[in-house]
């Protein structure tokens, strides 16, 4: 079981979230940008998951974090994705590059 | 029933009136606005008549003096258990005269301004303003105590101040209005310091208990304020000083006076009320009221006492040469006006004791008569012919016979013509000062061959003089029966009023005094009234050319006069070159460049700092975002290796 040490899984969560924040900063889709947020915040899921595991396993607040970071993602997806397609009725598009209307 | 109730409903009824045609008169029951203000005037002359009778003959005399009486008195504003401001009505012999004279004078005015003021644009504002106006007179005369009395005084202000700027389309009307309320209210903030002064060191407010205090030579109220000085003079005499600064500024008294010959602005019946026969007396009714606390400081009355002459000669010099018939009536107003205050003020030359205040008030009393009849008569003779201006009359007395002899009358009573009221009145107050101080007789008996003089200038060149034929063509004639009646009646008022036996009802301490007519004495003052009476008949009975030759003749001295002896002129290099150079101009280059100045440099920087960074902002979501991943790159930093 504890074959596998803390370091490994910090660094694959920490993989996934610069994956995610590569995606978030180079994709002009924005439902390809949401699907990089996700990432972001499932790679924090890894991150509590394995400190609670490895430095307090007989307590579960890590894993009570992950169950609610995983309900406001589904939630805000819904609110995202509800954003996305109004944009999309008035732009007729959902390139980032065409909704740069609020500036200055 | 009680003594008290009704003589609260005689202010209280205009004060009604004021608010039944302030709030409905114009929309509901335009037309019979007047009627309706006429009305409740007169209920409120008749209760005060009432009022007078019960004081003079029923229940104001104890033993066999007049007592002031408080017949209602209502706590306002506590301040401590000695100090408060109260609400209430005093009588006394002198309020109860101007109770009357107010009330009828208001009544005759409301009457002629049914004929006068018939379809204005805003007749039921006129009345409420009217109603406002007798409502604050009577509340000032009935006042109980200083503070009660500041509170109305302000009001008339306020109220003259609406009736002068009536014409507000008018431009001239809206500075003339300007100016009486600019004039009167620093006039008024000498009188709010004065009585200040007095209630701080008498410690009440109250009229009977602070002449009480001040009157005896034993309590620690007189020692205190008399002890107290300020620049080498005591308090007492200032605050006197300040307090009379406040009534020469309402009455008009040189150097305050200009306000009063502009107020002509204003609707002709509102000058007959307010600024010939009611407000512009509150000086000397002020004066009155405090007589008693006068008396001790005599140099303050002395100085009243020239006040009123110098304003009484210079005043009747001006109106000599004035040509505005309304104006001519105002500088006769201030003459006689300093009359009364110099019969005031003379006895502190000789014995002080109270005979100039019975005279001065008798004259208050009678002047209220004819002057406003001759407004009245001035107002039916502009509302005849649409002009102010002298030259454009002339002749009028056979278009206006009613007006004619009214206007007669009441030139004979103020020029001091026996067996008419002005005669009785002059009499008294030249009597008082021949007895104390010969100088100011002498003035006064110059004055009152003056007065005569302009007086007849003014009726000659109204009914006499050049004909002219251009009033055949006139469409009206002099004037519906509401502007004839009040003029007779005024008329009858002038002829008698002189017969009332006026010292025995009103003096200073209330003791009736018996008045002797000296027959001998009065020769001189009527032979100066009949010498000005001719030699006004000389210059302007027929159209001729020699008032022109006179002026010339007089060169400076008519020149003078008739620029008002540059009292305008003073005032404007005071405001314009004074005030507004040294004064009002500093004061807006700091409030234009530092007050200002700062504000928009704050604005200014912020605006030019934005300018710069706006670009940040680009809509960029992308670019939010990496902002946001820099700063949290930043503050980690931070705390990763400076905050470790």
């Amino acid at each position: 079981m504890n074959t596998v040490p803390l370091t490994h899984i910090l660094f694959v969560s920490t993989a996934l979230f610069f994956v995610g924040m590569y995606g978030l900063f180079t994709r002009r889709n924005l439902i390809t940008m949401l699907m990089s947020i996700e990432l972001m915040l499932n790679s924090v899921n890894i991150n509590f998951v394995a400190f609670n595991k490895y430095l307090y396993p007989d307590k579960l607040n890590g894993i009570f974090f992950t169950l609610f970071i995983i309900t406001i993602a589904a939630a805000e997806a819904a609110v995202a994705i509800a954003i996305i397609i109004n944009l999309y009725r008035n732009h007729r598009s959902i390139d980032v590059e065409d909704t740069k209307d609020l500036k200055f | 029933m009680n003594y008290s109730s009704y003589i609260a409903l005689i202010p209280l009824l205009p004060l009604a009136g004021f608010v039944v045609l302030g709030l409905f008169g114009r929309k509901y029951f335009k037309a019979y606005s007047g009627v309706f203000g006429c009305l409740v005037l007169l209920a409120a002359t008749i209760l005060s008549l009432y009022t007078a009778y019960n004081y003079f003959f029923v229940n104001g005399k104890v033993d066999g003096v007049y007592q002031p009486l408080t017949v209602l008195k209502y706590t306002w504003l506590q301040f401590s258990p000695g100090l408060s401001i109260d609400m209430g009505i005093l009588l006394d012999p002198a309020s109860v005269m101007m109770l009357v004279v107010v009330t009828f004078v208001s009544l005759m005015v409301h009457v002629f301004s049914l004929g006068y003021m018939k379809g204005e644009g805003r007749f039921s504002v006129y009345y409420a303003f009217l109603s406002l106006f007798t409502f604050s007179m009577l509340g000032l005369v009935l006042s109980t105590n200083i503070f009660q009395i500041y509170i109305f005084w302000e009001l008339v202000g306020v109220s003259s101040f609406l009736l002068i700027g009536f014409y507000y389309d008018k431009p001239s009307a809206v500075a003339t209005a300007k100016i009486a309320f600019i004039d009167t209210l620093i006039a008024d903030l000498g009188f709010l310091i004065g009585i200040l002064i007095l209630a701080f060191y008498s410690g009440t407010l109250d009229f009977e208990t602070l002449i009480q205090r001040l009157t005896d030579t034993q309590s620690p109220q007189l020692a205190q304020i008399t002890g107290a000085g300020f620049l080498g003079i005591s308090m007492l005499s200032w605050a006197l000083m300040l307090i009379f600064v406040g009534g020469a500024g309402k009455s008009a008294m040189f150097p305050l006076h200009i306000w009063l010959p502009d107020a002509m602005e204003g609707p002709t019946p509102v000058s007959a009320l307010i600024h010939a026969a009611t407000m512009v007396v509150a000086g000397v009714y002020l004066v009155a009221r405090l007589y008693a606390v006068y008396l001790i400081d005599l140099p303050v009355l002395q100085i009243i006492t020239w006040a009123g002459a110098l304003s009484a000669l210079l005043a009747a010099l001006i109106a000599c040469t004035q040509t505005d018939i309304k104006r001519v009536l105002a500088y006769s107003t201030i003459s006689q006006i300093g009359y009364m205050l110099f019969a005031l003020g003379v006895p502190a030359y000789g014995d002080a004791n109270g005979a100039g205040y019975s005279a001065s008030l008798f004259h208050l009393f009678t002047h209220a008569f004819f002057k406003s009849l001759l407004f009245l008569g001035a107002g039916s003779v502009i509302h005849f012919i649409h002009s102010n201006e002298m030259n454009n009359m002339g002749g009028l007395r056979k278009f206006m016979p009613v007006t004619h002899i009214t206007f007669l009358v009441a030139c004979l009573a103020i020029s001091g013509i026996p067996p008419l009221a002005g005669f009785f009145s002059k009499e008294e107050i030249l009597h008082t000062a021949w007895e104390n101080n010969r100088v100011i007789y002498y003035i006064a008996l110059i004055t009152s061959g003056i007065t005569a003089f302009y007086m007849f200038r003014l009726y000659f060149s109204i009914f006499y003089n050049k004909q002219r034929h251009i009033y055949a063509e006139a469409n009206h004639g002099e004037g519906s029966g509401n502007m004839k009646y009040p003029l007779m009646i005024l008329a009858v008022a002038a002829v008698t009023a002189g017969f009332i036996p006026f010292s025995q009802y009103v003096t200073a301490d209330g003791k009736s005094v018996e008045t002797v007519l000296h027959l001998s004495f009065s020769i001189a003052p009527v032979a100066m009234a009949i010498a000005g009476i001719a030699f006004a008949y000389m210059l302007y009975f027929r159209e001729n050319q020699r008032p022109q030759k006179l002026a010339n003749a007089l060169g400076g001295l008519y020149k003078a006069a008739y620029k008002k002896f540059y009292f305008d002129e003073i005032y404007l290099f005071i405001t314009k070159k004074i005030i507004f150079n040294l004064i009002a101009k500093p004061a807006a280059w700091i409030d234009k460049n530092i007050v200002d100045g700062f504000m928009n440099l704050l604005a200014v920087s912020t605006a030019r700092f934005s300018e710069r960074i706006k670009a940040l902002q680009s809509g960029s979501v992308q670019n939010y975002a990496l902002y946001f991943f820099g700063g949290i790159v930043a503050i980690a930093a931070v705390f990763i290796y400076w905050l470790k």
